[in-house]
């Protein structure tokens, strides 16, 4: 293949595995904050919605690793294999690119401690999952700043409808009624009965 | 609704309310076995041949108790032997 | 899932002559004579604590000795089940506010307490003890009891226990020693398993512990000379309400209320009924008092007293009203760390505030549908007991729900409380 064919296609799919990662992202993002409201949508389920979810982020999580290894291989990207897990290194737009590392090293984070969520526990797995909420506008920014289709129009209704599809589940998050959140713990000093527990003992006999 | 018959010595489930945050997941894929309080929380219902404890589930219902213990997203569920 | 092998057990069990009959002996002399808060005239009261031997669970098996905290679980099948190398806890919380023995124990005989720790640490293999116990008296009579007593063959670490009804829940008390918040714990990992810091765990109340002491100097024949031939030994109860001298008692299984409440200098009046059992307990009418034998937990023919806390309701005061008041505490004590509990019973606590005031039809039903949901729903059993006192208070005083929708209650008619009979 001619040299210049050849980056020029490998640039081109980056992008498009870009714009797709973008979408499958954000329907994902989408789904996880219907998934937080407790609600089941028409047709789905509790634990359907939360399959879906799950396996939206796979997808998305390999559109993305495709992505970066299209980047990779592209020869005029200037992007190092570390540049792919280390931030802000990279020869090309780093900072725009660097949002795209954190971004993709959230995405490493996230789905394996959901592999391991039984042998991590909920509470490790929670606070690994709510960097999700700083992953994807990590991804739209690093699109916005470094993607080679930032300006056409096109890109900016993809862009739009990303957002709109997490605005929509931000909105069922936010309206959905949620449980009453813990009391602080009892230290009640009231003793119920008024009875007084005296603790002198007298040494009694009983028949 | 009672339980339909579950074998005695079968799996039961184990519910860990110290995590158990009433997302009800559980209730839909066992509605043979609980039911939801009125808080949203998971209850067994009645089975009048088991004592109090971890409900029983018939075993042809076992790969949903499986799918189950995966959908929890607090990990709040598990397999126990019992009878 | 691994279990343990349990120690060889022997099968051999005292059992009275049949020739002569078993005469109840007085029991004072036992846990309150042999009661000493220094060392000297502890030693010189009871000799020095017997030597740990691996046969310690045979001792208490024969004995027949059952828990002391509430639950009333025999002592020697926790002693034999808990894993190798364990972690041991005298539990002196007491959370119970109508409860005094434990605090009465800690101040008046450490020593009976430290050397029944020192026994079944010793006997368990245990690596370190800690004696659990309030804030204040109780922790710092403890650590001077010790400083007297010099070094421990396994050494004991007083930890200061936290506030609340819940304070003296097993897990929970793991958890602190531990060094993490006092939360109680699923009961999927037995605490006799992995406990303080995944080692295995024994805890024991620590009059269950002066038994222990007691039962390894003198042998369990001498344990089973007082009570039933079913429910041996001595218990300690804290007496309070409608008594003339309120405070701790000893007394042998099988004691009635009626025999419990002349330890205690007898009623000060009529009394509709006797809490026994404290706020997990159940609530027992005047006239039955005299009937039904003590026993340590439920059996067909007597009145389970759990940790010894026995209350008695003047005529003059509303069971229902004293039921709410029990069941909104409870309510406020709950850790929150459980959904049933945390929702339910406040659910509970509404529903029989309206049946103490006014009332309405539909508040005794709520109530015993709110009681069936939350029990057995929880990590530990503040729901169980809060379900079982809203249960006997909806069976005790029935009367009372019907009464207060006219206005009416048996507390100003002076009538005491009777199971069930209906006075429309």
């Amino acid at each position: 293949m001619i040299a210049a064919q050849y980056a020029a296609a490998v640039w081109a799919a980056a992008r498009g595995f870009g714009v797709m990662a973008l979408v499958l992202l954000s329907a994902t993002v989408a789904l996880g904050l219907v998934a937080r409201s407790g609600r089941s949508l028409p047709g789905l389920p509790r634990f359907a919605l939360a399959r879906v979810h799950g396996s939206a982020a796979l997808v998305a999580a390999g559109l993305v690793a495709v992505h970066v290894l299209t980047i990779l291989i592209d020869p005029y990207a200037q992007v190092r294999l570390v540049d792919a897990v280390v931030p802000f290194a990279a020869g090309y737009r780093p900072f725009w690119v660097g949002l795209g590392t954190l971004a993709f090293d959230l995405v490493g984070l996230i789905v394996l401690t959901s592999l391991a969520r039984r042998r991590i526990g909920p509470r490790g797995w929670r606070a690994a999952h709510l960097t999700a909420y700083a992953l994807w506008p990590l991804a739209l920014a690093h699109g916005v700043g470094s993607g080679s289709d930032a300006g056409a129009h096109w890109m900016w209704f993809v862009d739009a409808a990303s957002a709109l599809m997490v605005a929509a589940g931000g909105a069922v998050l936010l309206g959905a009624r949620r449980p009453p959140s813990p009391p602080r713990p009892g230290r009640s000093p009231s003793r119920p009965l008024s009875t007084h527990a005296p603790t002198t003992a007298r040494t009694e006999a009983v028949r | 609704m009672t339980r339909p018959g579950a074998a005695r010595g079968g799996p039961r489930l184990h519910i860990d309310w110290t995590r158990c945050e009433g997302r009800g997941l559980c209730v839909e894929l066992l509605p043979e076995v609980l039911d939801s309080d009125p808080w949203g929380y998971p209850i067994a219902r009645p089975d009048p041949g088991r004592a109090a404890g971890d409900p029983s589930v018939p075993a042809a219902l076992s790969e949903y108790l499986d799918a189950a213990i995966e959908a929890c997203p607090r990990v709040a569920l598990s397999r126990r032997h019992g009878g | 899932m691994t279990t343990t092998a349990p120690l060889p057990r022997s099968t051999a069990r005292p059992r009275p002559n049949p020739g002569r009959p078993f005469t109840p002996v007085s029991p004072s002399g036992r846990l309150l004579a042999a009661a000493a808060p220094g060392l000297a005239e502890h030693l010189r009261r009871n000799g020095p604590p017997p030597s740990p031997s691996a046969d310690l669970p045979d001792l208490v098996e024969a004995a027949g000795l059952t828990g002391r905290g509430g639950a009333a679980f025999p002592t020697w099948r926790k002693l034999a089940s808990v894993g190798a190398r364990p972690i041991v806890i005298a539990n002196g919380a007491e959370g119970e506010p109508a409860s005094g023995k434990d605090a009465w124990l800690l101040r008046s005989a450490p020593h009976l307490v430290l050397d029944g720790l020192g026994l079944v640490a010793g006997s368990v293999g245990a690596s370190r003890a800690y004696a659990y116990a309030p804030p204040g008296p109780g922790a710092a009579r403890l650590r001077a009891a010790l400083a007297e007593r010099g070094r421990e063959p396994v050494p004991v670490e007083v930890v200061e226990a936290v506030d609340g009804f819940l304070a003296g829940e097993a897990s929970a008390v793991a958890a602190r020693v531990a060094g993490l918040p006092a939360r109680p714990r699923d009961k999927a990992v037995r605490l006799s398993e992995a406990g303080v810091r995944g080692r295995p765990t024994l805890v024991h109340n620590v009059e269950t512990l002066a038994h222990v002491a007691q039962i390894a100097r003198y042998g369990p024949g001498w344990f089973r000379r007082v009570g039933t031939p079913d429910e041996p030994g001595t218990f300690l109860a804290t007496l309070s309400g409608a008594v003339a001298r309120p405070g701790v008692r000893e007394a042998a299984f099988g004691t009635t209320l009626a025999g419990l409440a002349a330890m205690a200098g007898g009623l000060t009046g009529p009394v509709a009924a006797f809490l026994v059992g404290g706020y997990h307990g159940r609530w027992v009418p005047a006239d039955a008092g005299a009937g039904l034998g003590l026993t340590p937990g439920p059996r067909p023919s007597g009145l389970a007293v759990g940790a010894g806390v026995v209350i008695a309701l003047p005529a003059s005061s509303c069971g229902l009203g004293a039921s709410a008041a029990i069941l909104r505490y409870l309510a406020e004590q709950s850790a929150g760390a459980c959904g049933p509990c945390r929702l339910g019973l406040p659910a509970l606590a509404d529903a029989f505030a309206e049946l103490a005031g006014r009332g309405n039809p539909r508040a005794a039903v709520s109530a015993a549908r709110l009681a069936g949901l939350v029990a057995g729903r929880g990590a530990c059993h503040n729901p169980d007991g809060a379900a079982r006192l809203a249960r006997s208070a909806l069976e005790v005083f029935a009367d009372d729900v019907a009464l207060h929708q006219t206005g009416r209650c048996q507390a100003r008619s002076g009538r005491p409380a009777s199971r069930g009979s209906a006075q429309r």
